[in-house]
């Protein structure tokens, strides 16, 4: 028997909704059947706290007194450069901006001790922040110069807008040369020294829903501690590649475009973060909720870690060079576990994704719900499908004719 | 705290810190020649003009390591023990567990259950491997 949003709804309206996350559901699906199961359970709650480079917030500071016109020219906030190239007082910072001053990767390998992700932590945790501006000046906008503390709280928006997230799936990355590397992936120490993931595996969002059949534009979420929405697909989306019996990628796929308002945010859920040798970026906490409508759908939730298989992928040769080889599968549960084999080494795991933090956000928004504080959202659009032959594509070099 | 302090006086993994006067005289090579206390010498530094620190673990009996660290002291060392070289910001970690295959001693470990981060501080070399690997800086060297 299917069940619609709006009747989902009507149960959380009256207190009688079913909420699980998407690691209980997992032994209800087992123990009643999913026929069972999604007769009983209304919505399951997803989570994720990873990375994510592709990050940024927009703001708008309001008019100073004479007026300045930042787009075209030059701003800082906490000596970070942020992007002015809109109207008079819009901004834009992004996760992995950096101090213009800073040693970057001269001296290798690089700190990172400040950049973008923690500019935009500090401005959700209420701090003042010192904006320092200057203009070239028009008969509308005659001022030059600005110098001044911004907080949260005065400007007019504050909104955060994740170009990608959400991956549905991601590579274990490792290092097959013989002198330790610093990545996105963290330190890889030589000759498969470690093996690092990052993925909430059995409780991440579209490995949840790996068809989106639930999940499209317009999906009401639970972003960085406030109340988000799916705005777009992510970039980078690639549904197309290959799938397992179960429809779940075994490599990096979908991803998500997400869109909230930063006022409403945490700082514990939006942590600016520094990988050493590569650069700084923000760790955010998402939670995306999957209505129960039937029981392909509860299948589909019910995913264990060992169900999930991803990539081994070189990040000393193979990455960085754009080939594609994989040296092997491996499964979350195998992850997990603490230690993986490869090429008959015993290799050590790490995550860079919080498991625990992505339990904690699914159980945040499974009481939302429950309490009658989240109303779910009919999606308005599709995200393009694993049929849609939608791919990520390289870049194309051409040569420059001057 | 009486129960803290008999821990720490028993530790073999200890900091020794020398003050300036004492960088440039040869000392601990003394724990082996008069006290008959092997060590191994887990990091040093010495910073000219400032003040020398060595983390070392001494291997010999209680009594023994005692008198060591006792006649240390004598010289104007001042000791404390290993497990306060490292320690873990709560606040800051996420436990993610990208620590845990760096670290030499299986201090950082996951817990099966939780899927938290454990530090057990008692097993850390302060190696300080995860001070540098952590994302969110964590692990927090203190002196």
């Amino acid at each position: 028997m299917a069940k619609t949003i709006k009747e989902i709804n009507e149960k959380i309206k009256n207190g009688q909704v079913v909420v699980v996350t998407a690691e209980e559901i997992i032994d209800i699906v087992e123990e009643k059947g999913p026929k069972k199961a999604a007769e009983e359970v209304d919505v399951v709650t997803t989570g994720t706290f990873g990375p994510m480079c592709s990050s940024g917030i927009y703001f708008n500071i309001g008019h100073s007194k004479p007026k300045i016109k930042l787009g075209g020219g030059k701003c800082t906030l906490n000596d970070v450069p942020v992007y002015s190239g809109f109207a008079a007082v819009d901004l834009f910072l992004g996760a992995t901006a950096l101090p213009e001053d800073d040693p970057k990767n001269q001296i290798f390998p690089g700190e990172f001790k400040y950049g973008g992700g923690y500019v935009i932590h500090e401005l959700v945790s209420g701090k003042d922040l010192r904006l320092q501006a200057t203009a070239y000046g028009t008969n509308c906008y005659p001022r030059k110069r600005l110098e001044t503390y911004i907080n949260i709280k005065d400007l007019n928006e504050a909104i955060l807008f994740n170009i990608r997230n959400c991956y549905q799936n991601y590579n274990c990355a490792v290092n097959l040369s013989d002198k330790v590397i610093y990545t996105y992936m963290g330190t890889l120490r030589p000759n498969l020294g470690n093996a690092n993931y990052c993925s909430a595996g059995q409780l991440s969002p579209l490995l949840n829903d790996p068809y989106y059949k639930t999940i499209g534009i317009g999906t009401k979420i639970f972003l960085g501690g406030g109340i988000g929405y799916v705005s777009w697909w992510g970039t980078q989306h690639n549904p197309s590649v290959k799938r397992n019996e179960l429809g779940i990628p075994v490599a990096p796929a979908g991803t998500l475009a997400l869109i909230g308002d930063l006022k409403q945010m945490k700082p514990e859920w939006l942590m600016g973060t520094s990988f050493l040798g590569y650069g700084v970026s923000l760790i955010v906490g998402v939670g995306i909720p999957i209505p129960i409508l039937d029981e392909e759908i509860v299948k589909y939730t019910a995913v264990r870690d060992k169900d999930i298989v991803t990539q081994i992928v070189d990040y000393s040769k193979d990455y960085p060079e754009g080939i594609s080889n994989s040296l092997g599968q491996v499964n979350y549960q195998q992850l997990r576990s603490g230690k993986i084999n490869i090429r008959g080494k015993d290799v050590p795991t790490g995550a860079l994704s919080s498991y625990s933090k992505a339990k904690e956000i699914a159980e945040i928004l499974k009481d939302w719900i429950k309490k009658g504080d989240f109303i779910l959202t009919e999606p308005v659009a599709k995200l393009p499908g694993a049929e849609s032959g939608y791919t990520f594509k390289s870049l194309k070099e051409r040569h420059l004719n001057f | 705290m009486i129960f803290n302090n008999k821990r720490k006086d028993s530790d073999k993994r200890i900091v020794l810190h020398f003050p300036k006067r004492l960088v440039d005289q040869p000392i601990v090579y003394r724990l082996v020649k008069d006290y008959d206390v092997a060590f191994n010498i887990l990091k040093a530094y010495v910073t000219p003009q400032e003040e020398g620190l060595m983390v070392i673990e001494l291997i010999g009996d209680d009594e023994k390591c005692q008198k060591a660290k006792d006649f240390l002291r004598s010289c104007g060392v001042r000791i404390q023990p290993l497990s306060q070289d490292v320690r873990r910001n709560e606040a800051k970690c996420t436990d993610c567990g990208v620590c845990v295959p760096i670290c030499p001693t299986g201090a950082l470990v996951v817990d099966n259950f939780t899927k938290k981060v454990l530090f057990y501080e008692n097993k850390c070399i302060a190696c300080e491997l995860c001070v540098k690997v952590c994302p969110t800086r964590a692990m927090e060297v203190r002196f």
